[in-house]
């Protein structure tokens, strides 16, 4: 609460500057979808999947960007509060939050993300329970505050306390595993462009999260993702949310360092 | 003998396997493109009593359920969209290597390539993490491996 009251204020202030502001992380040069190598999931996406992506209106995550906004001045939990009584408008305070998470939080000692950020503000400010992984509440509100981002280059911090949780992801990526016996970097590094069955192999870049994947008809975070993958290797997976997974996020994070945050977008 | 099942004859495809291993770890540096026969690591003895049934081993690696082979390799089954082309086509396969040969690819493909992606269909020790419900199971079992080989050793026809 402490924390949040400061950060009112402050926001209040950052508010009246920017009201114009309407076509959020608009008004600045979008940073790339390609930088020295790194390319995002959408350059491997047919035409059709791209302008799902591209129209606002057509893109079906913008439902749960809709139910995230409202949920972010909804008050819930003992503490009467929403996320707009402590952080304002989304747009001022939450812009930039994600291209920086996941990130070392030396008050829990431990890396967060988006979504365990958001748990977090829940449990411990607004005292409300946590929500639950892949719910619509939680991919809205990750959603909402990821497009708060859009278009800002993704840049997270691996060094100090990040980086053994750094190495532990980069280590995750290229160790083999599950009965196919292949690391995430078999695909992602190095089958890159080539086809497996229907799909065309991309860099498994993690800018796009939240996205819709039409596989699916569904939103799905970064870790439901890994899920997949490490389930299509046919490979135990890790908890939602847990460390491993936190940890991987970081080294994926760093690994399109410098691609826009398209949150929230579309894949095959 | 009756089939063994999901426990395979580990050890003995295995050791044998190993020691093939070692016999190509010698020279080995690439897969040469047309291979002498002599030079391969090659399992002779087949895994069953039952002689392979290529109807069937055509059944199994169209099998989505099943790790196909379409993953990753073109194949003369054109009923089935998108075959992956990650592995090289599979066309006339029956022609390039002898059944020995393709036997010992599935059972072992590090035998051909130490840093080969196609998984071993055939190998349960040595893995990391395996999902729960195929843990202590290799991926086809003896049969299907000898099915599978089967229908390998009649593509003849080199791709259209
Ligand atoms: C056998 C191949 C294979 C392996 C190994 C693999 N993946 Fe994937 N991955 C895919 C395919 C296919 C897709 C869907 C098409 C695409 O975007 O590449 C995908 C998609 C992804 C995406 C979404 C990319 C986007 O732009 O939306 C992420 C993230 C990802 N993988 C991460 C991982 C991680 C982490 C691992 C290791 C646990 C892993 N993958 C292992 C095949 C693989
Ligand atoms: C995840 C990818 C993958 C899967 C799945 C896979 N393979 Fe392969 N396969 C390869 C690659 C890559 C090669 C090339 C040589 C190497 O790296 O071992 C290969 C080579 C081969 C070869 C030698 C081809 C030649 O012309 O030299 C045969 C035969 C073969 N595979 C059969 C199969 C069969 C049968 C299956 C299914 C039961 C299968 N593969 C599944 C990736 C795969």
């Amino acid at each position: 609460m402490r924390a949040g009251h400061k950060l009112a204020a402050v926001v209040a202030g950052a508010v009246a500057l920017s009201m114009a502001a309407a076509p959020q992380a608009q008004q600045t040069t979008p940073a790339p979808m390609e930088i020295d190598g790194r390319k995002s999931g959408y350059l491997f996406m047919e035409s059709a999947t791209r302008m799902l992506q591209d129209d606002d209106f057509l893109n079906p995550a913008m439902f749960a960007v809709d139910t995230g906004r409202m949920l972010w001045s909804q008050p819930d939990g003992a503490a009467g509060q929403s996320c707009a009584d402590c952080h304002g408008a989304a747009e001022d305070s939450m812009r930039g939050v994600a291209a920086r998470y996941p990130l070392h939080d030396a008050e829990l000692g431990q890396l967060v993300n988006i979504e365990s950020r958001i748990n977090d503000c829940r449990t411990r400010r607004m005292e409300a329970p946590a929500l639950p992984h892949e719910g619509a509440a939680l991919l809205g509100l990750s959603a909402y505050v990821g497009l708060q981002s859009r278009g800002m280059p993704m840049e997270v911090e691996i060094d100090g306390p990040a980086a053994p949780y750094f190495e532990a992801g980069r280590e995750y990526f290229h160790a083999r595993r599950g009965q196919l016996d292949l690391a995430c970097s078999h695909c992602h590094d190095d089958l890159v462009g080539q086809r497996l069955r229907g799909d065309v192999v991309s860099q498994g870049q993690i800018n796009g999260f939240p996205i819709y994947r039409l596989m699916w008809d569904a939103v799905a975070s970064r870790h439901r993702m890994f899920e997949w993958c490490n389930t299509s290797l046919r490979a135990e997976p890790n908890a939602l949310g847990s460390d491993v997974y936190l940890a991987l996020e970081l080294y994926l994070a760093w690994r399109g360092r410098g691609l826009a945050v398209e949150t929230p977008a579309v894949r095959r | 003998m009756a089939e063994p099942r999901l426990k395979p004859t580990g050890k003995r495809a295995g050791s044998r396997a190993v020691a093939a291993v070692c016999v190509a770890a010698a020279g080995w540096l690439a897969m040469p493109a047309t291979p002498a026969a002599a030079d391969l690591p090659a399992l002779h003895e087949a895994l069953t009593d039952q002689p392979g049934n290529p109807a069937r081993g055509r059944q199994i690696v169209r099998d989505q359920g099943a790790a196909s082979c379409l993953i990753c390799h073109g194949m003369p089954i054109t009923e089935e969209p998108d075959h992956g082309n990650v592995g090289p086509p599979l066309h006339g396969v029956g022609s390039r290597y002898s059944v020995a040969e393709l036997r010992q690819r599935l059972v072992d493909p590090r035998s051909y390539n130490p840093e080969t992606i196609m998984p071993s269909y055939y190998r349960t020790d040595g893995l990391y993490r395996v999902l729960g419900r195929f843990d202590g199971r290799p991926i086809y079992t003896a049969q299907q491996i000898e099915d599978v080989v089967a229908y390998l050793a009649g593509l003849r026809e080199p791709a259209p």
